[in-house]
């Protein structure tokens, strides 16, 4: 008898506990409604702290970025808020991580409504973060002064577009990229391959590799794919192909993504005669955690014929001056790496009836929504974006930037940037702004893994059919 | 501790003369300690407290996580969806989950079961015996795979077993081997075994010390061999050492991330145990709600497991 009030008293106290549980799990839902507050917020304070953070640091990766912010940006910019008679200090966030980490450090802590004030996103990022409240149109954030802003005449209207969504800016743009074929001239020359190359078809590609495959001790083909790869897999390797196959991976008109389409299928089974049929690529390297710095080390070494890549690798993988590239520097460069466009899978059968194709990835700095300090993060960002800063965020080195004046008066010095600047940019593609994205884009390495480990092509596409469906719906899937 | 310090004054003040009646009141033949009900409920709502904090809320939390589709980014990171036993089912009929349980189980198995727990004890009886230096020098080298920190030790493994340039490729001249790529099961299990071994030989050293010298000889002196002693003198009075120790190492190998600093989980999810197939569904995939179904699973399962033993135990303690 005794045991039941007992009994009751436990039931009792656990509802409780539930109740409290579930009350509290009630935030879940509740959370990101808030949104931006007044623009004007703290415009007068007197002492103001911003906090920059960017996937950066100094002695490591991407060390010319970190030392540009630390060393010349956050000096410069707090001198020049003073002699407004503002103290604003300005911290920065150091990282040196693999850039998909970077991604899941950086939404942990937005989703905490914490997070740096100032930040990079990727254009193909924006439609993610703006449903989950992590970014806001800047005009929402700052106020009308934004459309106003003078730099906008500067930046290049796809430029401008990797960083909006429906006509409103999330960011301010930082530069762009496309990727091509970059080839190691000598070892061509040893295959008897001409010196000036240019593949008109995959087959092209296949019938070089071909003949570097005879030289010992050299990898002929490197083309991302796999899941270690993570995002590299899609831009340098994946989606470049699927446009060269005419197909982009989601199209705004319909709102469809690619399913089980002859475009998908053609990519897999030229990842798997790469890999497999023929042995031109390493399929190890494909499965390797470390995967993509290998084969920059091996192309650096002269043991690697063709990679597919931005001009990332060009920049701060190969340049000549080791302070920036350390060890995979080639002192050679010019003479040695040579570069051309990525050929439609056939003359004519690229997307929207091109002979070459190419993707572009970049994006801009953008101020979180739920900054205490929106008007000095807003000169902050405009600071970091004028001319000067960004030829000092550069040195010596020469990028595509997202300013038209920069960019007439440094590409010059450079014959592969320009050559990506007039050849390339034309037409090239980006990736959706679509939320579904990143999800499908983790299908795509996966497929692209398995077609390089060999799985027939049939099994691959269809499984793949079957994530995109789950993920965004049959109607939003196209197949044939 | 907190529920004596936070109620001990009470007694010297006037709110313990007020529970006075009721305690009397209260008191009956089960009450041993004849504190009543009162005081005794102050007793143990501090510990209740923390228990509710940091136990059952986390516990009501991933549970209520679970029923939602609960996004790191994306529209469903501001709204979660409600689905129900969706996220379960669904991890259910993945067969990357059943690949990963698979994986967990032989993992666990080969590594602690098998692993730790033979050499753990092949250590601990050979050591006993060893000259003083030689025993210190062997238990130095094993804690110290124990003690070192796992991303110094995994940076180690990761140059020993470097495809090039690495030590076991030099030393086995064997170069371009891929260990972790070809293997990465035995991978993660041989680097378990190393990793673990410490523990369960201390505490087999412990328990072979609590084994009676006299037993050992009396069954020396009628002719046992070693594999009779081992089986009638010594077994019988290790038999709960070896329980707890193979529940402990059982759950910790269960639970265990540091595969994935090894191998990432690859190559094709062959070194995919659970906790890294929950990291790479919530975090890397940013599916916080299906994460938190996952979570919810191995708890379960953490708890047969250790049922399991715990049944073990008490049978043999019967």
């Amino acid at each position: 008898m005794r045991s039941r009030p007992i009994a009751a008293r436990s039931a009792a106290a656990l509802a409780v506990l539930v109740t409290v549980g579930l009350t509290a799990a009630g935030c879940v839902s509740a959370k990101h409604n808030s949104g931006s507050g007044d623009p004007q917020r703290n415009a007068h304070a007197k002492h103001a702290t911003l906090t920059i953070s960017t996937n950066a640091i100094v002695g490591g990766k991407n060390a010319q970025e970190a030392t540009w912010i630390s060393k010349t940006l956050i000096p410069a910019f707090e001198k020049a808020e003073r002699a407004k008679g503002r103290d604003v200090t300005v911290k920065y966030q150091q990282n040196g991580i693999d850039d998909a980490k970077y991604g899941e450090k950086l939404e942990l802590s937005l989703k905490a409504d914490g997070g740096p004030d100032i930040y990079i996103i990727g254009g193909d990022s924006i439609s993610r973060y703006a449903k989950a409240g992590y970014v806001e149109p800047l005009e929402k954030v700052v106020g009308s002064k934004v459309d106003s802003w003078p730099g906008w005449q500067q930046v290049d209207k796809s430029v401008q577009q990797n960083v909006s969504m429906n006509g409103k800016y999330y960011g301010v743009p930082n530069g762009v990229d496309g990727r091509v074929l970059f080839y190691n001239k000598k070892l061509f020359a040893k295959a008897g391959l001409p010196a000036n190359w240019q593949p008109t078809s995959w087959a092209d590609i296949i019938a070089a590799g071909r003949k570097l495959a005879k030289l010992s001790g050299v990898t002929p083909i490197q083309i991302d794919a796999g899941t270690p790869m993570g995002e590299a897999t899609t831009m340098q390797g994946f989606l470049p192909l699927l446009a060269g196959a005419g197909q982009q991976i989601y199209d705004t008109k319909t709102g469809k993504y690619q399913g089980d389409t002859k475009a998908i299928r053609d990519v897999l089974s030229f990842y798997r005669s790469l890999y497999v049929t023929d042995k031109l690529g390493d399929p190890k390297l494909q499965q390797d955690p470390n995967g993509r710095d290998e084969s920059f080390s091996e192309f650096s070494k002269g043991k690697l014929g063709i990679i597919g890549e931005s001009d990332y690798l060009w920049r701060s993988i190969v340049c000549p001056d080791k302070s920036i590239c350390n060890a995979t520097a080639m002192a050679d460069r010019n003479s040695t790496v040579g570069y051309a466009l990525i050929p439609a899978e056939k003359p004519g059968a690229g997307v929207g009836g091109q002979d070459f194709v190419s993707m572009s990835g970049g994006g801009g700095y953008t101020i979180n929504p739920n900054t205490k300090y929106p008007q000095q993060a807003w000169d902050l960002l405009t600071f970091m974006r004028s001319p000067t800063q960004i030829k000092a965020q550069l040195g010596d080195t020469v990028q595509i930037t997202a300013n038209k004046q920069v960019n007439s008066e440094i590409l010059q010095k450079d014959p592969a940037l320009s050559f990506i600047a007039d050849k390339v940019l034309p037409i090239t593609r980006f990736r959706p702004s679509e939320e579904h994205y990143a999800s499908v884009g983790a299908l795509l390495e996966e497929a692209s893994g398995q077609a390089a480990a060999g799985k027939p092509i049939d099994q691959i596409a269809s499984r793949y059919q079957q994530g995109v469906v789950k993920l965004v719906g049959a109607d939003h899937v196209s197949s044939d | 501790m907190s529920a004596q310090t936070t109620s001990a004054p009470t007694d010297d003040t006037g709110a313990a003369d007020a529970s006075r009646p009721r305690r009397t009141g209260r008191t009956g033949p089960g009450d041993v300690a004849g504190l009543g009900v009162g005081r005794a409920v102050l007793f143990v709502v501090p510990a209740l407290a923390l228990i509710a904090a940091f136990l059952v809320f986390p516990a009501l939390w991933t549970l209520y996580l679970g029923v939602l589709k609960y996004d790191l980014a994306g529209s469903n990171a501001a709204a979660p969806q409600f689905v129900g036993l969706g996220n379960y089912t669904d991890a259910l009929t993945d067969p990357r989950f059943a690949n990963s349980v698979l994986l967990t189980l032989a993992f666990v198995g080969l590594s602690a079961v098998l692993g730790q727990n033979g050499l753990g004890f092949l250590l601990a009886a050979t050591l006993r015996r060893a000259v003083g230096w030689v025993r210190m020098l062997v238990n130095g080298l094993v804690l110290l795979s124990w003690i070192l920190p796992g991303t110094v030790v995994v940076f180690l493994w990761q140059a020993l077993l470097d495809r090039n340039g690495g030590t076991l490729n030099a030393l086995l001249d064997t170069p371009g081997a891929a260990w972790t790529l070809d293997h990465p099961l035995a991978t993660i299990v041989v680097f378990n075994v190393w990793r673990g071994t410490a523990f369960s030989m201390l505490l087999y050293s412990a328990a072979l010390d609590a084994v009676p010298a006299s037993h050992l000889e009396t069954a020396r002196l009628y002719g046992s061999g070693p594999l009779r002693t081992f089986r009638d003198v010594v077994l019988p009075r290790i038999r709960g050492h070896i329980l707890t120790n193979t529940l402990l190492i059982t759950l910790w190998t269960f639970n265990d991330f540091t595969p994935y600093m090894l191998t990432g989980g690859g190559p094709d999810h062959r070194s995919e145990t659970l906790p890294v197939y929950v990291y790479r569904m919530s975090i890397e995939g940013g599916q916080l709600g299906f994460g938190s179904a996952i979570s919810l699973i191995m708890l379960v399962i953490n708890l047969v497991i250790a049922l399991f033993y715990l049944r073990l135990l008490r049978r043999r303690g019967q």
